[in-house]
C-alpha cells in the first residue's frame, strides 16, 4: 500500500527544521524563550516527516490570500 | 492605620483556622444566649459584648479604642462543648476516613506505594493543581477498598456517610451480625490528627493551612459586630441579623449540652443535644445544606447565613463585587431625536440638575461659579455642593443663604456644578458587548423625561425606542473627561474594526430623504433651497443656481454638495441602480451611477449605497477616512438635516395603493400560478404512479421534493417579477424598497402577489398528524398546499390553512432568534475571556499575557482593518485615483461607467425607469 504523503496536502503548509543554531537565532529575534513559542506534537505527521525531535523547533511557511506568504514557528513537544 | 501596618499583598491563600488560630485572634469568650439585660445593655460574653467592636458612632471600641467606621471589628470565640464537623468538609472527611486506618492513621497501601504517589504528588503540586486533585482523588479511590491495614494489620470496616454530617461504621461480620455504628466527632478527630502531614498531602490536603483535624471544630469563631449590626425599625424595635439569631441557636444548644453533661445526664439525651449543636452549626456555615432542612425566622423566611451572604446573583461576589453601583449616574428610556447631533445626548433638566460635575474655582472663572452657586440647587444652571479647600463639603441644599456662601468662595474651592451643554457624558446600553457600547457624548439638555439620541448612532449600541432604557455616566475629573473627549467620542467610532466601513451611516428617512432630495426632477426654488440649507445649519453663501431662466432653480444635488467636503472623489453605483445597462457615457436611465468630484455630487442619487450603515467603500465611508472624523461627523450632521427636512416638506408617507397592481397583471399572475400548480399536479401524479427518474443519489421522494420546490421557488420569482414591474415605481413604499431605507421588493412581492412557500426545519412544512399537516387533507397529499404553499397575498388576505401556515413559520423564526441569541452570546462570552489579553506588541507581534508568541504578524498582514477598506490594506485603484490629474480621472471614470454597462449588456432589456 502506497503511503500519504502528507507533505503533498494542500492544506499543509511547509514545514522546515530549523537547525539549531538558527533556531536560537530566531527566538533571540522574538524575544522569546522556547516555552513562549506555539506547540506541536512530537507525534505530528508533519513533525515526523521533518524528522523532528522534542525541543527542536520547525519553521511553517504558509500562502495567505492577504499577506502572500507568512510565517510561523512551532516548537516540538 | 500607621505606615507601619502597611504591607504589600503578594498572594492570597485559602485554608481552615486552627483552634489555636481562633483562640489567638479572639478578644472574648461568648457563652452566654442572651445579647442585652433589662436596662438593654450588651451582656459581656453575650453575642453583642462591647469588646466585639462597635458600629454606634456615639461609642468606642472597648478593644482598640476607636470609634464606629475606624474600628473594624473583632472576633470572639465559642468553646464548643463537643467538637462538630464542618459541614463545607463533611464529603472531604468521608474520603480521608475511609482511607485511612483506623489504628494507626496511615493511608491503606503498601509503603512503595505510597512512596511512588508521594514522588508523583511532588512533581504536580504548584505546577499542575487541577492533575494533583485528580491524583488524589485515584489514591482515596484506591485507599477507600482496602480492609485490612498494610502497616499494622488492623481490619477496618467499610465507612458510610450520611448526609449531611453523619458517619457510620458496620461492625464487621456479615448479614445478621453486621450492624452500623455511629461515629461520634470526637472519634474522627482522633482519627484524624494521627494523619502524617506527608500523607495528608496525598489525600489533597494543605496540612500547613488546612489539617484535617482542622475539619472537626471545637472553637468556633464569632464575627464582630460590624458583619452582623442589628437594624432599628421605625417602630423602635431592634431586629437583630440574621447571623446573630443563628449564633444564638448554637450558645443555646452549646449551654443546654454543658449542663447535661455536668448533671451527668444519660448519653442518649447527650446525643441529642449534640446532634442539635450540629444542626444548628450546619445551618449557621450554609442554610441551603442538602440533607438538612433549612433553618427559618419566625416569619417562615430562611435565614441568610455565610454560605447564603456569598452565593448567587445576589451574593458578595455577583452582587456587591462585580456589580458594584456608581454615583454620579442616570438611567432613563431613550427616544429619538433626529435633530441633534450624533456626538449629542439630550439629557433631561431633571437630570442635569442632579448629576454634578466637580469645578476647580480659578481667577477665570469665579464669577461664573459664585453665580452657579447663588442659584443653589434648585435652579437649573446652579450647583449643588462646594467643597473647601480644606476638603470640607457644603451641601447647598441646607444653605440659608446661598449668596453669602457664593461670596465665601475663591481659588482652590471646588464647585460641583450642574450639568450643563457642552459637557461630556459617557454613555452606555447593555448588553455592553463591544467597545462602542460606552461612548463619550455631548450633553444637550432638553425639556421632558427621556435621553434623546440621534437615531443614526442605534447601530453600535444595537438600541431601538420600544422602550430601551440607557444609562449615563458624568466624568469626575479633567482626565477622565478629557479621555471622553479625545478618545470616547462618538465620532471616533464611526468606523467599525469588523468590516471596515461605518458603522453608523444614514437610515430609513435619512436614506429615502436622501433619495428624493438627490432625483434629477427636483429642482428647487431660493426660498425651498434656503430653508433646506438653514436646516442643515449652513451659513455659507448660496451657490450660482442650476438653471437660471426663466427662474432661478437649484438642484438638490447641489445643496448637499455644500456638504460634501472637498477634495472628496467618488464613484459607484447607487443601490437603487437596477442594472439596466442603459448606461450611457454620460446618462444612466435611473441616476444609479454615483460620481462625486471634489466634493461635489455630479451624478447619481444618494442612497444606502452612498451613505447607509454597515456599507463599506461607500461615499460616507471615504468620506469619515480621507476627510477626517470631525468632517465625518459633520456631513452626518448637517447633510442628514437636510434630507430629512426635504422629506419633512415634501411629506413621505406610505399606503396600501401604494402596492395596488392592474386587474391585467392580477389576471396574468393568476393564470401563472394556476398553470405552475397544475404542473407540480402532475408531477405528483407521475410519482405515484412510480414514472419519476430520480437523479443518482437521490431517492424518488427527494426527487419529487426538489422538483415541487424549485417549481415553486421559480413560481413566486416570476411572479414576483412581473408584479414588481407593475407596481406604481413612484410609491414611496418602492423608492423604500429601492433605496435600501426599509423593506425589499421580496416583501412587497409578498404583499401585491404572492406570499409563497412556508418553511419549516429547512423544507417545506411536514409536521403536524401522521402523513399530513391538517386534518383537512388525505394522508400522504403531497400537494403545494397540503405542505404550506401560500398562493394568496397579504393584500387578497390568506385563508385558514395558509394563515396556519404563515404563523408556524413565523413562531420557528422567533423560536430560532431566542435559541442562537442566547447560545451565540455565550459562545461569544467565552471567546473574549479567552482572547482578552491579546495585545499587539511593538515589533508587530501578537502576544498573551504572558509574553507567549500567537502571531507573528497580526492577522498574517498586520493590517488594522478599522483602517482597511472592507479587509482589503490598499485600495490600488483609489490611491492612482488620488494623485491624477483631473482629465485623467474623467477618462477614468468613463472607463469605468463604460466597463459597468459592458456587465449589463445583454443581460435584461432596458426597463424605463423615472424620469
Amino acid at each position: 500500500m502506497t503511503r500519504l504523503d502528507v507533505s503533498k496536502h494542500v492544506l499543509v503548509s511547509t514545514h522546515v527544521l530549523l537547525q539549531k543554531e538558527e533556531a536560537e537565532r530566531v527566538l533571540k529575534e522574538l524575544g522569546v524563550t522556547l516555552d513562549d513559542l506555539p506547540k506541536i506534537s512530537a507525534r505530528d505527521p508533519m513533525a515526523k516527516y521533518v524528522k523532528a525531535k522534542k525541543g527542536d523547533v520547525i519553521k511553517l511557511i504558509r500562502k495567505s490570500p492577504t499577506a502572500g506568504q507568512s510565517l510561523a514557528y512551532r516548537v516540538v513537544v | 492605620m500607621s505606615v507601619a501596618d502597611r504591607k504589600v499583598v503578594r498572594g492570597i491563600g485559602f485554608g481552615l483556622l486552627s483552634p489555636e488560630k481562633i483562640l489567638r485572634q479572639s478578644v472574648v469568650e461568648i457563652n452566654s444566649p442572651e445579647t442585652y439585660d433589662q436596662d438593654g445593655l450588651p451582656v459581656p460574653g453575650g453575642l453583642m459584648d462591647r469588646r466585639l467592636g462597635t458600629v454606634e458612632p456615639s461609642q468606642r471600641c472597648e478593644t482598640c479604642g476607636a470609634r464606629a467606621g475606624k474600628c473594624p471589628g473583632h472576633f470572639g470565640h465559642i468553646k464548643l462543648e463537643r467538637p462538630v464537623v464542618h459541614p463545607g468538609l463533611a464529603k472531604k472527611v468521608y474520603e480521608t476516613l475511609s482511607s485511612v486506618c483506623k489504628e494507626c492513621g496511615r493511608i491503606k497501601l503498601p509503603e512503595q506505594e505510597i512512596e511512588e504517589y508521594t514522588r508523583q504528588m511532588r512533581e504536580l503540586e504548584g505546577r499542575n493543581p487541577n492533575l494533583a486533585k485528580a491524583l488524589s482523588k485515584a489514591i482515596v479511590k484506591k485507599a477507600s477498598q482496602v480492609t485490612k491495614c498494610p502497616h499494622c494489620g488492623t481490619i477496618n470496616n467499610p465507612i458510610e456517610f450520611e448526609r449531611p454530617t453523619t458517619y457510620f461504621e458496620s461492625s464487621g461480620g456479615k448479614g445478621e451480625g453486621s450492624a452500623l455504628l455511629r461515629i461520634p466527632p470526637t472519634e474522627i478527630r482522633i482519627r484524624l490528627e494521627k494523619i502524617k502531614d506527608e500523607e495528608a498531602r496525598l489525600l489533597g490536603w494543605d496540612p500547613e493551612t488546612a489539617r484535617p483535624e482542622w475539619a472537626i471544630l471545637t472553637y468556633l469563631p464569632v464575627p464582630p459586630i460590624s458583619m452582623r449590626p442589628a437594624i432599628t425599625l421605625e417602630t423602635g424595635l431592634r431586629s437583630e441579623d440574621d447571623l446573630t439569631h443563628k449564633l444564638v441557636d448554637i450558645l443555646r444548644a452549646n449551654e443546654k449540652l454543658h449542663e447535661h453533661i455536668s448533671s451527668g445526664a444519660p448519653q442518649s439525651v447527650i446525643d441529642d443535644v449534640w446532634e442539635l449543636l450540629q444542626y444548628h452549626v450546619t445551618t449557621y456555615f450554609d442554610n441551603e445544606t442538602q440533607g438538612a432542612p433549612s433553618s427559618r425566622h419566625r416569619s417562615g423566611r430562611p435565614l441568610r447565613t455565610l454560605a447564603q451572604r456569598l452565593k448567587g446573583k445576589e451574593g458578595r461576589f455577583r452582587g456587591n463585587l462585580l456589580g458594584k453601583r456608581v454615583d454620579f449616574s442616570a438611567r432613563s428610556v431613550i427616544s429619538p431625536d433626529p435633530w441633534i447631533g450624533i456626538n449629542e445626548v439630550g439629557v433631561p433638566q431633571e437630570i442635569a440638575k442632579v448629576l454634578t460635575v466637580p469645578e476647580p474655582v480659578t481667577n477665570l472663572n469665579l464669577q461664573e461659579m459664585k453665580e452657579l452657586v447663588r442659584r443653589g440647587p434648585k435652579n437649573y444652571p446652579g450647583a449643588n455642593y462646594i467643597v473647601r479647600p480644606n476638603g470640607m463639603m457644603v451641601d447647598l441644599r441646607y444653605a440659608k443663604d446661598t449668596n453669602e456662601i457664593a461670596e465665601e468662595i475663591g481659588v482652590g474651592f471646588v464647585v460641583e456644578r450642574h450639568l450643563r451643554d457642552g459637557d461630556v457624558v459617557l454613555f452606555n446600553r447593555q448588553p455592553s458587548l463591544h467597545r462602542p457600547s460606552i461612548m463619550g457624548h455631548v450633553v444637550r439638555v432638553l425639556p421632558y423625561r427621556t435621553f434623546r439620541l440621534n437615531p443614526a448612532v442605534c447601530p453600535p449600541y444595537n438600541a431601538d425606542f420600544d422602550g430601551d432604557e440607557m444609562n449615563l455616566h458624568v466624568p469626575q475629573g479633567k482626565e477622565a473627561e478629557a479621555e471622553a473627549k479625545e478618545m470616547l467620542l462618538v465620532q471616533n467610532h464611526l468606523l467599525s474594526p469588523r468590516f471596515g466601513g461605518p458603522v453608523m451611516g444614514a437610515l430609513q428617512d435619512f436614506i429615502s430623504g436622501g433619495f428624493m432630495l438627490t432625483r434629477k426632477s427636483v429642482l428647487l426654488e431660493r426660498e425651498e433651497a434656503m430653508d433646506l440649507l438653514y436646516a442643515g445649519g449652513y451659513t455659507g453663501p448660496l451657490p450660482p443656481p442650476a438653471i437660471t431662466s426663466p427662474k432661478e432653480l437649484w438642484t438638490g444635488k447641489q445643496l448637499i454638495s455644500l456638504f460634501i467636503p472637498g477634495g472628496i472623489n467618488f464613484q459607484g453605483r447607487a443601490n437603487s441602480c437596477t442594472g439596466c445597462g442603459g448606461c450611457t457615457l454620460d446618462e444612466c436611465p435611473s441616476d444609479g451611477f454615483v460620481v462625486v468630484k471634489d466634493g461635489e455630487l455630479l451624478m447619481g442619487v444618494l442612497d444606502k449605497k452612498t451613505i447607509g450603515a454597515s456599507v463599506p467603500n461607500s461615499l460616507l465611508h471615504f468620506i469619515i477616512k480621507e476627510a477626517g472624523a470631525d468632517a465625518g461627523r459633520d456631513f452626518m450632521d448637517k447633510a442628514f438635516k437636510v434630507m430629512l427636512r426635504f422629506s419633512e416638506e415634501n411629506g413621505f408617507t406610505v399606503g396600501l395603493r401604494d402596492l395596488e397592481i392592474p386587474p391585467s397583471v392580477r389576471e396574468e399572475i393568476k393564470k401563472r400560478i394556476g398553470s405552475a400548480l397544475a404542473e407540480i399536479d402532475q408531477a405528483i401524479a407521475a410519482y405515484k404512479r412510480g414514472e419519476i427518474m430520480a437523479e443518482p443519489g437521490k431517492t424518488p421522494e427527494e426527487e419529487i421534493e426538489d422538483t415541487i420546490m424549485s417549481k415553486l421557488t421559480k413560481l413566486r420569482d416570476d411572479v414576483g417579477e412581473l408584479a414588481a414591474e407593475n407596481m406604481d415605481h413612484e410609491s414611496h413604499s418602492y423608492v423604500m424598497a429601492l433605496t435600501g431605507a426599509r423593506g425589499s421588493v421580496l416583501n412587497l412581492t409578498q404583499i401585491s402577489a404572492i406570499v409563497g412557500q412556508q418553511s419549516s426545519r429547512g423544507g417545506r412544512i411536514v409536521r403536524g398528524y401522521s402523513d399530513r399537516t391538517l386534518p383537512v387533507f388525505d394522508h400522504g397529499d403531497i400537494s403545494a398546499k397540503g405542505r404550506g404553499f401560500v398562493e394568496s397575498s397579504f393584500y387578497e388576505g390568506l385563508d385558514p390553512i395558509e394563515f396556519f401556515f404563515h404563523a408556524v413559520t413565523g413562531r420557528e423564526g422567533l423560536v430560532d432568534t431566542a435559541v442562537r441569541t442566547s447560545q451565540s452570546g455565550y459562545m461569544q462570552r467565552r471567546l473574549i475571556h479567552a482572547l482578552e489579553d491579546l495585545h499587539v506588541e511593538y515589533d508587530g507581534s501578537v502576544r498573551g499575557a504572558n509574553g507567549e508568541l500567537i502571531e507573528l504578524r497580526y492577522g498574517e498582514d498586520g493590517v488594522d482593518p478599522a483602517k482597511s477598506n472592507h479587509g482589503v490594506a490598499l485600495d490600488i485603484d483609489r490611491i492612482i485615483d488620488m494623485v491624477m490629474k483631473e482629465e485623467d480621472r474623467d477618462a477614468i471614470t468613463c472607463f469605468k461607467r463604460t466597463r459597468c454597462s459592458d456587465r449589463w449588456a445583454g443581460k435584461r432589456g432596458v426597463v424605463s425607469d423615472q424620469a
